[in-house]
């Protein structure tokens, strides 16, 4: 009796275990199909973003905490800002999938020598962050926007 | 328990937010053997939110009851350059029904290897280990452990995926561990069935219905050294939020399954952390 009750036990054990397996390998497969969905939402991410007049917003809002910002604001010591808006506001508008073109050069050619660090980086990605839950950007946007633009950190520190 | 909150909430009060430059939540919480993670599995994310040439400090309190065991958990831990984690636990379990406590504490080391949690394909590796020692080894050695203290040594890999659970970020986690540990070493280290290291799996899933706001399930394998009584795999499901780069609590529903011969033990975990 008592050794039929343990193995009724173990096997509601492992098909428990087995459940849990399955819900996990479940996520990673969504994450898996997700993947293409991105692509095809791809084209909504620029009116999320509240089209140019949106982006313009977010990327003016972005300076002002670059501004305030001790951490990274030497950086752009000798940059020319209204150069640097234009070309920021036509990277977030072609990586949205607007229609623009960004004229600057490679990520990579454009932060070499500026020395970024991680914390640096950590720094814009929260202050984006923020300027885009001020402007009431969705949830799906901001992630979607920082999941095209993520892939840049190997360009764009320690360089 | 209460203590520990009124100080967490002085604290609050009291100190500046010196936070480090990390984004929301990517610190993680503070597992119940003191590393950075989830609530029973180890992640690979450096606790806090120190990012590079930075440190922090932190502290966190976490209790987990289920029917016939408590186990509470308080712990200090530093990190520097999102690079190095450090941090000592002390574990209080107690046998509500069987009667008695035993004490254990857990001296954790983690180094990030590579990869980052949020920019890179490659997801952020980290190995670490815990030394865990019995303040009085009375106990697991009466029910045939073969020893008092031991080391685990694991290897972790985390990373998050933007927007994709219906837009929002994916948190998946995996960790291999090396271990003799009984029931995480309260009831010691090694049995009569094994006495080897034998490599375990864990895993974690959460889903960042906010940024600073986390809904996910875990996994711990376990091995089944002693005689006396099965060992059995542990789970849960939790809820995490992050009110602050210095706060966090996290709540879940936690199944340890037979723990001492005694089955089905569930119950709850919650677990606040304080960072600066």
């Amino acid at each position: 009796m008592k050794a039929s009750l343990i193995k009724a036990s173990l096997m509601k054990a492992s098909s428990l275990s087995g459940l849990w397996l399955s819900l996990c390998l479940a996520v990673f497969g969504v994450t898996a199909l997700s993947g293409c969905s991105q692509t095809a939402s791809k084209d909504h991410l620029y009116q999320q973003l509240g089209s140019t007049v949106g982006i313009e917003k977010i990327v003016d809002a972005l300076l002002v905490e670059i501004e305030n910002d001790p951490q990274i604001v030497h950086h752009f010591r000798d940059t020319d800002i209204a150069r640097f808006r234009k070309l920021l506001i036509e990277q977030l508008c072609e990586l949205s999938g607007g229609p623009c073109k960004y004229t600057g050069v490679s990520m990579q050619e454009s932060h070499t020598g500026f020395k970024i660090t991680q914390a640096d980086f950590d720094n814009l990605v929260r202050h984006l962050m923020k300027v885009m839950t001020e402007q009431n950007i969705s949830i799906a946007a901001q992630n979607q926007l920082l999941g095209l633009l993520a892939p840049m950190y190997g360009d764009v520190v320690y360089r | 328990m209460k203590r520990l909150i009124c100080a967490l909430v002085g604290l609050m009060l009291s100190l500046p937010a010196a936070a480090g430059s990390k984004v929301i939540a990517t610190g993680g919480s503070t597992s119940i053997e003191g590393a950075a993670g989830g609530g029973i599995v180890p992640w690979a994310v450096i606790n806090g939110y120190a990012s590079s040439g930075q440190w922090s400090v932190n502290s966190f309190t976490s209790r987990v009851g289920v029917d016939d065991f408590t186990l509470q958990n308080f712990g200090i831990g530093a990190s520097y350059n999102n690079q190095w984690e450090v941090s000592l636990t002390r574990q209080k379990f107690n046998l509500d029904t069987i009667g008695g406590d035993l004490q254990q504490d857990v001296l954790g080391l983690k180094y990030h290897i590579a990869g980052e949690l949020l920019y890179t394909s490659l997801p952020q590796i980290s190995v670490g280990l815990q030394y865990k020692k019995h303040r009085n080894s009375g106990l697991p050695l009466a029910v045939g452990a073969q020893n008092d203290s031991g080391t685990d040594v694991y290897l972790a890999a985390s990373k998050v995926y933007f927007g994709a659970v219906a837009g929002r970020n994916l948190l998946l986690n995996a960790t291999i561990r090396a271990t003799k540990a009984n029931q995480i070493g309260l009831l010691g280290f090694g049995g009569a069935n094994h006495n080897n290291y034998q490599y375990m799996f864990e895993s974690s899933a959460a889903v960042l219905l906010r940024p600073d706001l986390a809904v996910g399930i875990e996994f711990r394998q376990k091995p089944n050294n002693l005689a006396f009584a099965d060992e059995e795999h542990w789970r849960d499901i939790f809820v995490g939020w992050f009110i602050n780069q210095n706060f966090s609590v996290v709540g879940g529903y936690v199944d340890l399954g037979s723990i001492a011969g005694l089955a089905q033990q569930q119950g709850y975990y919650l677990a606040l952390e304080a960072t600066f």
